[in-house]
């Protein structure tokens, strides 16, 4: 058994926390979204929405809380999306010769760059759980110990297959890239529609048809649906409009979001597979 | 020592070489970068690519340490095919790569760590391999320093140990001492000789004339993507035909006259106190010739002195140009150039 992933996850790690701006503002980045965003849009929301009148024994959340879990779903894409930017570094700066020319197998370097990445991404959704509830957000209210305990846990299936997506999908991006000027436009190209076209900030009824259609299997879309689930539970209102989620719906979205990984690391390797890096 | 002059591959693996490449070609695109290269290293020794930037060192050396695919002919390094069993070629060398390879932010003792986890090495095997290299290299009291913070020929000698860690059998140094002042590249030969002491076959690749010459046992001068020429330093001095002799006699005059007659000699110069007698042949061989010669006419020699040719000559004699050492300019240019040819 090679466990050449795990060397490869030690190294992103020490690098990721010697490298302190990095941690810094991608600590940062989520909070201050929550703060500026999350406060600013929910106090307008909530005072519009605030009289639609809810139905009976359902138990009605305010933007803050919805927008919360979108927020974790936006910055575990952001941060896997751009994870993949540190393997074009490597390669500019020579470090990738070491590896490729080692006799460790190419898919531990993918899944070790995917465990990091995964790592920063869950950091980063502790932090907005955390400030999120402090600043007012509802995520597990009602909810007894065992109950939260287990949501988190449903959280970090849901934020970890998403965020090993991307990663592969960022990885096998990286790889046969020449600049971080060019990283950075694919990245910005992949990041508009995913995030807009999802359910992360606004609900898809009003959308157009077609753009519904996208959003319903965008992998965005799956993972917020997730969050919201165990965030907030099966059944909430939420911007005047009826939220409920059965167990199947969710291990359907799950699903998804694993066959989804699963099809962005086999592009990885192959991606891998056919690189040159001298 | 003369067998070394043809360079010949056999056909059958010869278990005393543990480098042997026949017939190598590698393209980038219309570009052929190396142009059907054949040579082998006998295990033990240290061989030398020497030739201009662009001659296709980088190339050659990307192929057999399996970076760059084989596109044409074979390769064997340890015995293991670089086309089929890329995996043991791998496992059997150590590689220091052109620029300085060393994460910034990593210490140097984290730099081995992790190469010996790269090769799987086992626990306690890794970390008395580390104590032991960054004693070889003197880096001990740099152990956990982050390696922006060494200079120059510290990183390249922490490279040189982490080439090391695995115990290749061959050790791959892909111009291992561009950039350094000539004090610290004294140094890096010092060290690369000693590793070559222990045991471990070298093969370099170098544009610095000065260091093929002292380093190697043997040296083969590649240009344009093809081998030249192949031989020892000596050898290949001596193919030139380009000795000086210097000679102080009983009687000049006479002797030069005598001399003149001789087909090896090419032309004589006379100094204040003697003469230079330039020839076509080996000096080695053709000096006690011509004492022997000077001494049955009764003449006697006082003073006699033989002038190789110097690397620089046997290179521009032939490829036909000089090679400028310019490190600085080579590190702007290297930019400008697609990675590594």
């Amino acid at each position: 058994m090679n466990y050449g992933f795990a060397n490869i996850y030690w190294r992103d790690m020490i690098r990721f926390f010697r490298f302190r701006t990095m941690v810094l503002s991608s600590l940062l980045q989520p909070a201050l979204w929550l703060a500026f965003f999350g406060i600013a849009m929910s106090s307008s929301f909530d005072s519009l929405l605030g009289n639609v009148p809810v139905p009976p024994g359902i138990h009605p959340v305010g933007y803050l809380t919805f927008m919360a879990a979108g927020i974790i779903a936006m910055t575990t894409l952001f941060t896997s999306l751009f994870g993949g930017m540190i393997i074009l570094f490597d390669k500019n700066w020579g470090l990738m010769r070491e590896i490729m020319a080692s006799p460790m197998p190419r898919n531990h370097m993918i899944i070790g760059i995917g465990l990091s990445g995964m790592t920063k991404s869950y950091i980063q959704a502790f932090i907005i759980m955390g400030f999120g509830i402090l600043i007012g957000a509802g995520f597990f209210t009602g909810f007894d110990p065992v109950r939260i305990v287990l949501s988190i846990l449903g959280i970090l299936a849901f934020v970890g297959v998403f965020s090993l997506a991307f990663l592969f999908l960022s990885a096998g991006i990286a790889i046969t890239l020449e600049t971080p000027e060019g990283m950075q436009g694919v990245m910005t190209l992949l990041t508009m529609p995913i995030f807009f076209a999802s359910n992360a900030l606004y609900p898809l009824d009003a959308f157009p048809e077609f753009l519904k259609i996208i959003s319903f299997y965008n992998p965005m879309t799956l993972l917020v649906d997730g969050i919201r689930y165990f965030a907030i539970g099966p059944d909430f209102v939420a911007l005047g409009k009826y939220y409920h989620y059965t167990p199947g719906d969710i291990i359907l979205a799950f699903s998804g979001l694993v066959i989804f990984a699963a099809i962005m690391f086999l592009f990885a390797r192959w991606r891998f597979r056919t690189a040159v890096v001298t | 020592m003369s067998e070394c002059m043809t360079a010949a591959v056999p056909d059958k693996p010869n278990p005393e070489m543990i480098i042997q490449v026949k017939e190598l070609e590698h393209s980038y695109g219309d570009f052929k970068a190396v142009d059907g290269i054949s040579f082998s290293v006998k295990k033990g020794e240290i061989f030398s690519f020497l030739g201009p930037n662009g001659a296709g060192k980088s190339t050659a050396i990307n192929v057999l340490i399996t970076l760059l695919s084989l596109q044409k002919g074979s390769a064997t390094i340890a015995g293991f095919d670089v086309r089929r069993d890329a995996q043991k070629v791998r496992e059997s060398i150590g590689i220091v790569f052109q620029d300085i390879t060393l994460d910034r932010d990593m210490t140097v003792w984290e730099i081995l760590e992790f190469h010996g986890k790269l090769y799987s090495m086992p626990f306690a095997v890794r970390r008395a391999r580390i104590d032991e290299l960054l004693q070889l290299v003197e880096l001990e009291s740099k152990r956990d320093t982050r390696t922006k913070y060494l200079s120059g020929g510290m990183k390249r000698r922490l490279e040189i140990a982490r080439g090391l860690m695995t115990r290749p059998k061959v050790l791959f140094l892909d111009e291992p001492t561009i950039g350094l002042d000539p004090q610290t590249r004294m140094r890096m030969w010092e060290y690369i000789k000693g590793v070559n002491n222990e045991g471990t076959t070298i093969f370099l690749t170098t544009h610095y004339m000065d260091e093929a010459d002292h380093l190697s046992d043997r040296i083969s001068i590649i240009d344009q993507g093809r081998i030249i020429i192949s031989g020892t330093s000596w050898e290949l001095k001596n193919t030139l035909g380009r000795d000086n002799i210097y000679l102080e006699t009983s009687d000049n005059a006479a002797a030069l006259s005598l001399l003149e007659e001789l087909p090896s000699v090419n032309g004589i110069t006379q100094k204040a106190r003697g003469f230079i007698v330039r020839i076509n042949k080996d000096g080695t061989r053709l000096l006690p010739v011509i004492m022997e010669m000077l001494r049955e006419k009764g003449i006697s020699i006082s003073t006699a002195n033989l002038k190789k040719p110097s690397m620089d000559d046997v290179f521009v004699y032939y490829t036909g140009k000089e090679i400028r050492d310019e490190p600085a300019g080579k590190m702007i240019t290297r930019d400008m150039q697609p990675r590594g040819r």
